[in-house]
């Protein structure tokens, strides 16, 4: 028996409603009790001294890429499964983008066979919506559920033709399967590399205009509508698509959305006057305002970086619960992916070892309380995908007894630097380089043990 | 011509190029002059611009000798490195390097042969350590040759980034404009065409606005690009783009024009869907002789080539007495070599310093 007593902590487990100093005792890998003085009535076990520290859930991702199989380069299941443990992240969602895709049992079945091996954390694969991801057939989504996906996506690009989509929503359902859908149309995208707008047109960059994602989040819901089924919009970006999924939901539509913690806090002016890598100190500029640009490839991601309005719909929206979880997206890519002409440039971030500081602004700068941004990090997803029921996974998301023992254990007002070349993750892609963030991660704890602590946490 | 054409001043002296055999370095500083790089004209202070128009009157009078050669370049390696096909600028610029006594290659690289993993800044990197101080770089894609610039202690002159900035057709641009009209504050500029799509359109309108000129783009809607318009844009990022005035009637735009410039239009547009046919926008955006009427009296036609005469610009007035078109080509080779001047002086006096760039 092998147990393991957190103490003194600020637990907060959204879904219970409780926020307070307690204990939370995990014996053999499932949280055996939580309360003030728990811990005190354990003989034998590992201790955690969480005085001053908020426990939690582990954080759940509805959406990462680990790359693995075929981009092993830019990431693999263990080094970005240590990546999303250094998060705070206990589940990770892996999207089926990979080559070859998930678009079959096999596939799926090799990726849960390397994860048993190697993952640090838990890993949870989606299946491709249509075969190869190309867009043409629906990939099965029946032997996909039985080998184990969680929802199916072709994400890194949506599903265009609408007949299909509709079908594939309505077979889904039968499977108890979400669709996460990409939402940007590709006609409407074109040859964009950044959002449309005043930046764009400053940097000669085509633009992505905010409504190819919004035309298709205003379809997919009618679709969804049509279908009966459970559609869930992956990293929602514009403040016209929550007002869509807002008035969506108010009528019932089965919608879930996710935004990523870079939609919560960056904007498309980071592609242009962003702060790493510049050339204007070596070029007489230094820091004169909009005078020198620079083109951040960091920065590039899909759907792009938008404008101040939309980052606040998408965090208001997150607060009002329009918005269901925070998802990082988390988009790892080699330097020879990105330190190259913009147009050229992989797009995607890396984050999953930013987005509790990134996020925590939002509480810093008074947006959101702590505990409901802890819920859209636990919970949250939890729920919108129903992942708890899945065999082996009660009470994911909370620190009910009997729940696994995933824990997070953060210092909400540490600030620390964004530093790239010490993220776990093989993708050092990040727009924030060198910046400072408040709130961190200092341990995780997945099924009963350690798999993450900062140097300096008394263990 | 019924312009008055304003003499630069100093301009018949030449006192700041040195003799065959006198070392760069030791030459007076021209005039204020702060860059390492020539990547757009967004970060370029109106002071900057005038040491650059005053040494291309200089370099003007150079072109006109019977020996147009001055070796004030000597020792210095120039590589024109071109990603996309270009005949003038190319050109050009072969020709400013060699009137200077630099040693000049041009490179062609063509961008569907580049794949990812052989990259621009291998490239770059290895044409630096064969001598190259000076890179005057073409590239499709708009900010290779900031990617350049951070990646090499060579200088790197845009001479196109795919949309975005074509700052030496801008600097010759200004270099025509003040050739007649001396100051351009209060001068009334209108461009004519695909803004959108136009590297020259961006540089020009930095310029023109550092110089205090008034600006005026002219396109129809599908051509024009988003955030141009003040209210496009947030508040705080106000001057994050030149002051313009966005017009869609020609008519209009042109009223009282110190200056008319047409933009090339690509065939292009009329695939992609932004225009019904090449016909309909020579129909309604065409600069013609009945349009310039409106103008000035003593307005400038100008164009940066290579154009298309009868689509966006009549051939009548593009042969006509206004137009600056074979000057605008003559003054590029001039401006072109105040601005490799200006970069190898800088460099030469780097050296010197013992600085070392980085």
């Amino acid at each position: 028996m092998s147990t393991l007593a957190i103490h003194n902590g600020r637990v907060i487990d959204p879904a219970l409603g409780r926020d307070g100093i307690a204990d939370v005792v995990i014996v053999d890998g499932r949280v055996a009790r939580v309360g003030p003085n728990e811990g005190d009535a354990v003989i034998e076990a590992d201790r955690i001294d969480a005085t001053g520290l908020v426990v939690t859930p582990g954080f759940v991702d509805l959406h990462v890429h680990l790359r693995e199989p075929g981009f092993e380069y830019k990431e693999t299941i263990a080094s970005g499964t240590v990546a999303a443990a250094r998060g705070g992240f206990t589940t990770v969602c892996a999207m089926p983008n990979t080559d070859p895709p998930l678009d079959r049992r096999a596939a799926v079945e090799s990726v849960l066979r390397q994860a048993e091996e190697h993952a640090a954390v838990r890993v949870l694969p989606l299946g491709c919506i249509t075969r190869e991801r190309a867009g043409k057939e629906l990939a099965p989504a029946g032997e996909l559920a039985q080998a184990g996906v969680v929802a199916l996506s072709d994400d890194g690009d949506a599903v265009a033709d609408a007949r299909l989509m509709r079908h594939a929503l309505e077979y889904a359902g039968a499977f108890g399967l979400p669709i996460s859908q990409h939402c940007e149309d590709p006609a409407l995208v074109h040859e964009g590399q950044m959002h449309e707008g005043w930046v764009a047109t400053r940097l000669g960059l085509r633009g992505r205009p905010a409504s190819a994602e919004e035309t298709f989040v205003a379809r997919d819901i009618a679709l969804a509508d049509l279908a009966g089924a459970h559609l869930h919009i992956a990293h929602v970006s514009t403040a016209g698509s929550v007002a869509l999924i807002r008035a969506a939901r108010e009528r019932g539509v089965r919608i879930t959305a996710e935004v990523t913690p870079h939609h919560l806090t960056l904007t498309h002016e980071e592609v242009g006057f962003g702060s790493s890598g510049s050339h204007d100190a070596a070029n007489g500029g230094g820091a004169n305002g909009y005078r020198s640009i620079a083109y951040h490839s960091n920065a590039k991601v899909n759907p792009p970086l938008r404008s101040h309005g939309d980052v606040a719909a998408c965090a208001e929206a997150l607060r009002d619960g329009v918005i269901d979880a925070i998802a990082t997206d988390h988009a790892p890519h080699a330097v020879s992916d990105k330190e190259i002409e913009f147009d050229l440039a992989d797009a995607g971030i890396s984050g999953l070892e930013t987005a509790l500081g990134l996020s925590m602004s939002l509480v810093h700068d008074g947006r959101i309380e702590l505990p409901l941004l802890i819920e859209r990090l636990t919970a949250g997803p939890v729920r919108a995908w129903s992942l708890d029921q899945h065999p082996g996974l009660e009470g994911l998301g909370t620190l009910a007894p009997g729940a696994v023992g995933d824990v997070a254990i953060l210092d909400p007002d540490a600030a620390w630097t964004v530093t790239p070349e010490e993220f776990a993750s093989m993708g050092k892609n990040t727009p924030i380089a060198g910046r400072e963030l408040r709130g961190r991660v200092l341990a995780t704890v997945y099924g009963g043990r350690v798999v993450h602590a900062l140097e300096g946490v008394a263990l | 011509m019924t312009t008055e054409t304003h003499e630069t001043p100093g301009a018949s002296a030449a006192p700041l190029l040195p003799g065959s055999g006198e070392p760069l370095a030791s030459a007076p500083a021209p005039g204020p002059w702060r860059h390492r790089h020539v990547l757009d004209l967004d970060d370029f202070g109106a002071d900057e611009i005038e040491t650059v128009l005053e040494l291309a009157g200089q370099m003007a009078e150079v072109l006109e000798r019977r020996i147009a050669r001055v070796p004030a370049l000597r020792g210095h390696t120039i590589v024109n490195l071109f990603y996309e096909p270009s005949t003038r600028t190319r050109a050009s610029f072969e020709l400013a390097g060699k009137v200077l006594g630099a040693d000049v290659l041009s490179v062609s690289a063509s961008t569907s042969s580049v794949q990812k993993g052989e990259s621009l800044i291998d490239t770059v990197r290895t044409l630096r350590a064969m001598g190259a101080g000076i890179l005057v770089m073409r590239h499709a894609s708009s900010g290779a040759p900031y990617l350049a610039a951070r990646h090499t202690d060579a200088a790197i002159v845009n001479a196109g980034d795919g949309a975005h900035a074509h700052p030496t057709q801008a600097l010759l641009d200004l270099y025509t404009m003040r050739r007649h009209f001396g100051a351009l504050e209060g001068k009334r500029v209108v461009m004519v065409g695909d803004i959108a799509h136009s590297r020259v359109a961006r540089s020009d309108l930095w310029g023109l606005s550092a110089m205090g000129a008034e600006v005026v783009v002219c396109g129809p809607p599908t051509l024009l690009p988003h955030g141009l318009r003040p209210g496009d844009r947030p508040e705080h990022a106000e001057s994050a783009l030149p002051f313009v005035e966005v017009e869609t009637d020609i008519e209009r735009a042109i009223e009282g024009a110190h200056v008319v410039m047409a933009l090339r239009l690509q065939s292009e547009r009329q695939e992609g869907g932004l225009l019904p046919s090449l016909h309909e926008y020579s129909l309604h955006y065409q600069v013609t002789a009945k349009r310039l009427a409106r103008a000035h009296p003593d307005h400038l036609l100008m164009h940066p080539g290579p154009k298309n005469e009868g689509v966006e610009i009549a051939r009548e007035v593009a042969g006509g007495g206004r137009s600056m078109i074979e000057e605008q080509v003559t003054n590029g080779v001039a401006v072109r070599m105040a601005l490799l001047y200006l970069l190898a002086l800088g460099r030469d006096a780097a050296a010197k310093a013992g600085e070392g760039a980085s």
